[in-house]
């Protein structure tokens, strides 16, 4: 049994009195410990709102329509607030995009530091105050004692999601969940903070879902990925396969319009349109309308995931036209 | 190309400029604290090219870019716009160089009036900016300019809510072309935008480069985009250009040490670039620059004299100017 088994999620939105629209239309994953998954896809796409589900965070009148969320068997979905609190923040971890949002202005970290730690542990001030300043120090803030009294407008971009990491860290959790961490960042910030992820991950042998709009990131942080197009998820496997042979035209045409890969001056290739919202989503395959290699059969009914892609054509080495003649025989 | 320029020289050429921008001071201190935001940046944009300026969010970059224009003035130092002197220009001379050097800014969600529609925002330059032109040929101007960026002439009527981001940056765009500039500023287009959507605004704006012979200052912090998108790159970091060289020299010989941690600072597709912890890296303050080089505090070549003695531009053999007193 995986460490955390989601299976199916739905979460639904009101539109109107009696209709409903789904921001989330079914997605399952698997999360061994340790393991590092990415989750990439377009804003609206359903990433954030994967996050939320897992955490039973879905904010009225949003809720969870259908499917579970197991983590080590249990089902987070069936438990009571004060049940989950246990979990959340505690063995499940999460690291939101902007430091500033996160951190509260007006409390010094330190004060927030303790604050989550007596939230999930029966602890002395000192024993805390030292736990405080050794999780300063493993995510590398120079002068961690001094930093405790300092208040997050002190601190610049990168150093406050330092604090934010070492705030995810301080109760030792199993699974970090980290929304866009580094987009709020510049550059060079975000190596540093990816590179710091990536290395307390494999230490401490935590699980990591990295939501990110970057491909770049997740091929440099992850060892699965999970795509996912309005809302939904259309190609799930291990990072490097998608990345070096997506089977998904999604996931081919994100990689092909990446401007490294095109010569100087050259046209860039372009998924033509954009994202459907999801209160007008296309009949059929939600992707059909900018697809290249969409048949009759696409515009009919919306493509299972099977064998880790959503697609009733999905490319392979072959030419992709090959394909295309193969299943329509089949049909 | 299409545009006949008053000599071969540079379109655009700064020298020496710089913008101060004072900051408050407090009621008891005689200190006045300034915010440097460029010090003596000296850039010449050839017309027909794709000038990158790069660099870290308050290393002056869209300052720059904004300076140029005259949406701020320099402290000190002169602008040219083909070999005319245009930083000292009133408001009247300088509204027919306005027509030649237009802007797209990088949130379309911003930059465009929600209360006016399409046709509105598009004709209000025009109007001002073109008076020949009657309101027949400005109602031309706009449907002709929409079209040749990829609006659908049907959007006049509509208001930039009805539009996604990669329809409202076309917009903005249009409305940037709508005066025929030969000159045109873009402040990170395309950071605001959806991966699929980036895509087609870079070629948009490949396509009408070619189309109209613009010139482009094209404002980021994506060295990936330069890479494909630039000519000549100026790297910056607080307020100082850092390296100027050619898009493909920067990326086969990047020269300054800053240069070189931004290169590898960028993900990569294959892996790799984030597998050895690095330390936390400080910008100095802006307000208290340091006496040398801004950048020797993250510097790994740093050495007393960079600590003392502010390094120029120089140029090197490959043909590539650093600021750097140890770059080779």
């Amino acid at each position: 049994m995986a460490m955390l088994e989601v299976k199916d999620l739905h979460v639904a939105f009101p539109r109107g009195k009696h209709d409903e629209v789904e921001a989330l239309r079914g997605v399952s994953l698997t999360l061994e410990k340790g393991e590092r998954l990415g989750v990439v896809g377009e804003s609206g796409a359903g990433k954030s709102m994967l996050a939320f589900a897992i955490l039973n965070l879905i904010a009225e009148p949003g809720r969870v329509s259908h499917g579970t969320v197991k983590f080590n068997g249990e089902n987070l979905l069936d438990l009571k607030e004060r049940q989950i609190r246990d979990i959340r923040g505690n063995r499940i971890s999460m690291i939101f995009q902007d430091p500033m949002v996160t951190l509260n202005p007006v409390l010094s970290i330190g004060v927030q530091m303790m604050e989550t730690l007596r939230a999930h542990r029966k602890i002395s001030d000192k024993e805390a105050r030292a736990l405080c300043i050794a999780k300063l120090k493993e995510v590398a803030i120079p002068s961690a004692e001094s930093r405790l009294d300092a208040y997050p407008h002190e601190l610049s971009g990168g150093l406050r999601q330092r604090v934010v990491i070492a705030i995810a860290l301080l109760t030792d959790p199993e699974i970090i969940i980290a929304d866009e961490p580094t987009t709020a960042l510049d550059v060079t910030i975000q190596a540093e903070i990816m590179a710091l992820i990536l290395k307390l991950c494999r230490e401490k042998d935590v699980a990591l879902i990295l939501i990110t709009h970057d491909l770049g990131v997740v091929a440099e942080v992850t060892e699965k990925l999970m795509i996912m197009y309005a809302g939904k998820c259309v190609e799930t496997g291990p990072t490097r396969q998608i990345i070096d042979t997506p089977r998904h035209p999604y996931a081919s045409g994100l990689l092909k319009a990446l401007p490294q890969h095109a010569g100087r001056g050259t046209r860039l290739y372009q998924i033509p349109g954009s994202m459907p919202p999801i209160t007008n989503l296309p009949k059929g395959c939600t992707y059909h309308p900018r697809c290249d290699f969409a048949t009759q059969r696409c515009h009919g009914g919306e493509p299972d995931l099977v064998n880790g892609v959503a697609c009733y054509n999905p490319l392979t080495s072959d030419s992709a036209n090959r394909t295309e003649t193969k299943t329509e025989a089949e049909t | 190309m299409s545009t006949p320029s008053v000599n071969s020289g540079p379109i655009v050429e700064t020298k020496g400029v710089e913008v101060r921008f004072p900051l408050p001071t407090h009621f008891l201190s005689r200190e006045k604290p300034v915010l440097h935001a460029l010090n003596t940046v000296n850039v010449s944009i050839m017309p027909g090219e794709s000038f990158c300026v790069v660099g870290e969010s308050g290393c002056g970059k869209t300052t720059l870019g904004r300076s140029i224009l005259g949406l701020n003035s320099p402290t000190a130092g002169e602008i040219y716009f083909r070999g005319q002197r245009i930083d000292q220009m009133d408001e009247a001379t300088r509204k027919p160089v306005r027509r030649d050097m237009q802007m797209v800014f990088q949130n379309p969600y911003a930059s465009l009036n929600p209360r006016r529609n399409v046709f509105e925002t598009l004709a209000e330059p025009v109007r001002h900016l073109m008076p020949e032109l009657s309101a027949n040929e400005a109602r031309t101007r706009v449907e002709q300019v929409l079209s040749e960026t990829g609006c659908d002439p049907s959007w006049q009527r509509r208001l930039p809510h009805e539009f996604s981001g990669g329809q409202r940056q076309r917009i903005a765009i249009a409305r940037a072309l709508v005066t025929n500039p030969a000159f045109v500023v873009a402040d990170e287009p395309i950071s605001a935008l959806d991966v699929s959507i980036q895509a087609q605004i870079l070629n948009l704006l490949t396509e009408l480069q070619q189309e109209r012979g613009l010139t482009y200052l094209f404002i980021t912090h994506d060295l990936s985009v330069v890479q494909h998108f630039g000519t000549r790159v100026a790297v910056m970091y607080l307020g100082q250009v850092m390296e100027l060289a050619s898009a493909e020299t920067i990326f086969a010989e990047p020269k300054h040490p800053y240069t070189q941690l931004l290169l590898e600072a960028i993900p990569k597709l294959e892996g790799g670039s984030f597998d050895k912890p690095r330390q936390p890296g400080e910008l100095p303050d802006p307000v208290n620059l340091p006496k040398g080089c801004p950048f020797a505090a993250r510097c790994h070549m740093a050495q007393d004299r960079c600590r003392q003695e502010r390094p120029q531009l120089r140029g090197l053999p490959n043909g590539t100017e650093v600021a750097c007193h140890f770059a080779e």
